[in-house]
């Protein structure tokens, strides 16, 4: 199966130029085709049965429909695994439609891998096939807590009903647990507090692949809204895998595993060593914003919509230690 | 538009950036809002420009609208006896009002504040004589009062009380030295909706925090909602001897938390 490298990016052009060109193609789409039911998404075949639509890096719009996660799906000798149902509705039901063009075998596991809008609003498309939604231990309540903000949220930009409804878990994991697709296991592993407080990774042993889900950003800005001390721990746990291959939760559809942690881990290490810094310098979180992480300016797509805010969240973690 | 998205994409976020929120209020409608407040605080008197006297310095666009850096410095600090911070647009106002005692120096203040819409954020330094002085900053930010309860909050709700106080640099007896306050505590606001049971999570605030220093008074504070989850003070104070600093943190249950630290001063 190929992989797909990253280029290095040049210093401020690459999140511009790949939001402009993703964008670009989904605004000059007449408005009636945009309006229309959503057919089904482009997948790639990143291993056997192994299927992952790449997400736009984009911020979510009513254009991308909140397409901007990688999403999936794992098709067993039995049965259908979905590695994330997407970031709406409309985003789900295009997942769907994909997954019925491939195959005719039930629908039975849909994963919720984390609480994030973009992996998981569209679960409500998946609701008619009965399936078990699964989940981390802590999902339930992080759902409780931000779901129907996120909700609200996604409404305002995609319109009213459009967001679809926040699905929970039917079935969470608190440890480790496996899934039988009919010949085809898919290890499921929750995490400690990381990317957020509830993320959980598969493995799907037959391909030897990884699907951490927002575990891994390549490419894109990663956004840290758990503990960045917690990440990269969980980040080591992950490396250590017996696996070749790892589908990120957002970037390339698929990349060389533990080679494609390389970026995430340094721009965690960056952001950890310079933060702690800061803090020791009794350097404010105003200033902290503008010096932490320079070096990683220009490397990412999005990276100032995010750099900030990671730097805060650091900046908090670390100041407590 | 954008940092709408930006909220919603991943992230999780603790809070909301919106160009809509607050967009309608033109700077009559701010002023009025401002007017408005003063008697609560000020009672019949009205502040006048503070001038060179006291400023403030706010990020334009905050990048965390639950966790929005202020600094407030006062020039000629020999009269200042009290400092107030108002986030005129917050459903409650007035993020801080300090009083400084004997071992107290109003030259500078730090805190963190929640933003709920975008708003101009008022310093106001008092006199002993009881003269107002004002400065104003606008902030872009939204959604910091009302964005989910996340981790953060359980962290601290866990470790609720645990304080630090971290000093900027030695302490040299009798010169002003800049010292940080952290207190673990969420800080709820009551306006905080758990979406599976539709309760809003009880308020439950820092309502005081007193700061000694050998005795001696450093500053009282008397907060409210608008401050961030784990409130973090910055303050100057003077030692004249060595000794101790203590901190006493009412909250709005009627908690108690109490925390002392040696500070390791340095004859002059």
């Amino acid at each position: 199966m190929s992989v797909r490298p990253r280029l290095p990016a040049r210093p401020g052009t690459i999140g511009r130029r790949e939001a402009l060109i993703g964008g670009l193609c989904l605004c000059c789409l007449p408005a009636a085709l945009r309006a229309a039911p959503a057919g089904p998404i482009a997948t790639v075949e990143v291993a056997p049965g192994l299927h992952v639509r790449r997400g736009l890096d984009q911020e979510a719009t009513e254009e991308n429909l909140g397409g901007i996660a990688n999403i999936g799906f794992i098709v067993g000798r039995d049965s259908v695994l979905v590695t994330d149902p997407g970031g709406s509705l409309a985003d789900g039901e295009a997942l769907r439609a994909a997954i019925s063009r491939t195959t005719d075998l039930p629908i039975r596991y849909v994963v919720l891998s984390h609480a994030h809008p973009d992996h998981i609003f569209g679960a409500g498309a998946f609701q008619q096939d009965s399936p078990e939604f699964v989940g981390h231990a802590r999902l339930p309540q992080a759902l409780a807590r931000n779901g129907d903000y996120y909700r609200q949220r996604l409404e305002e930009i995609l319109g009213p009903g459009r967001a679809g409804p926040v699905v929970m878990p039917t079935l969470t994991v608190d440890a480790t647990a496996e899934i039988d697709l009919g010949g085809r296991v898919v290890a499921m592993t929750a995490h400690g507090i990381a990317h957020t407080d509830n993320d959980l990774s598969l493995v799907d042993r037959a391909t030897g692949t990884l699907l951490p889900a927002d575990l891994l950003f390549v490419g894109r800005v990663p956004s840290l809204d758990g503990s960045l001390k917690g990440w990269l721990k969980e980040l080591g746990a992950l490396k250590a895998l017996p696996v070749t291959r790892a589908v990120p939760g957002h970037g390339p559809e698929s990349v060389d595993w533990p080679a494609g942690s390389a970026d995430l881990e340094r721009y965690l290490g960056v952001l950890l060593a310079e933060t702690r810094q800061a803090v020791a310098d009794n350097i404010g979180i105003e200033a902290a914003i503008e010096t932490v992480g320079a070096s990683e300016r220009g490397r990412w797509a999005l990276y100032d919509d995010y750099a900030g805010r990671n730097v805060t969240k650091a900046y908090k973690e670390l100041e407590w230690e | 538009m954008r940092s709408l998205l930006l909220a919603v994409a991943v992230c999780g976020a603790t809070a909301l950036t919106s160009f809509a929120a607050g967009a309608t209020q033109d700077e009559a409608e701010r002023l009025e809002r401002w007017r408005d407040l003063q008697p609560e605080f000020f009672g019949e008197r009205t502040p006048q420009d503070g001038g060179d006297m006291v400023a403030l310095d706010a990020p334009v666009r905050a990048e965390d609208a639950s966790l929005v850096p202020i600094t407030v410095t006062v020039a000629n600090d020999q009269n200042i006896t009290g400092l107030y911070v108002v986030v005129d647009d917050n459903p409650g106002p007035l993020a801080a009002r300090v009083s400084f005692g004997p071992a107290g120096d109003p030259s500078v203040l730090k805190l963190r504040v929640r933003v709920n819409q975008y708003t101009l954020i008022h310093a106001v330094a008092e006199t002993a004589d009881g003269a107002l002085y004002e400065t104003a900053q606008f902030v872009k930010a939204a959604g910091g009062c009302s964005a989910p309860v996340g981790a953060d909050e359980a962290a601290a709700l866990a470790e609720m009380g645990r304080m630090k106080l971290r000093l900027g640099g030695d302490v040299v007896l009798g010169q002003p030295v800049e010292a940080q306050l952290m207190i673990r505590h969420p800080n709820f606001n009551g306006m905080q909706m758990d979406q599976l049971t539709r309760m809003y999570t009880p308020m439950r605030f820092v309502r005081s925090i007193d700061v000694t220093y050998n005795g001696v008074q450093v500053f009282h504070l008397d907060g409210d909602i608008s401050l961030s989850t784990d409130p973090v003070i910055g303050f100057g104070f003077v030692p004249m001897e060595k000794g101790q600093m203590k901190v006493v943190v009412r909250d709005s249950d009627d908690a108690v938390f109490e925390e002392s630290f040696d500070i390791p001063a340095q004859g002059s």
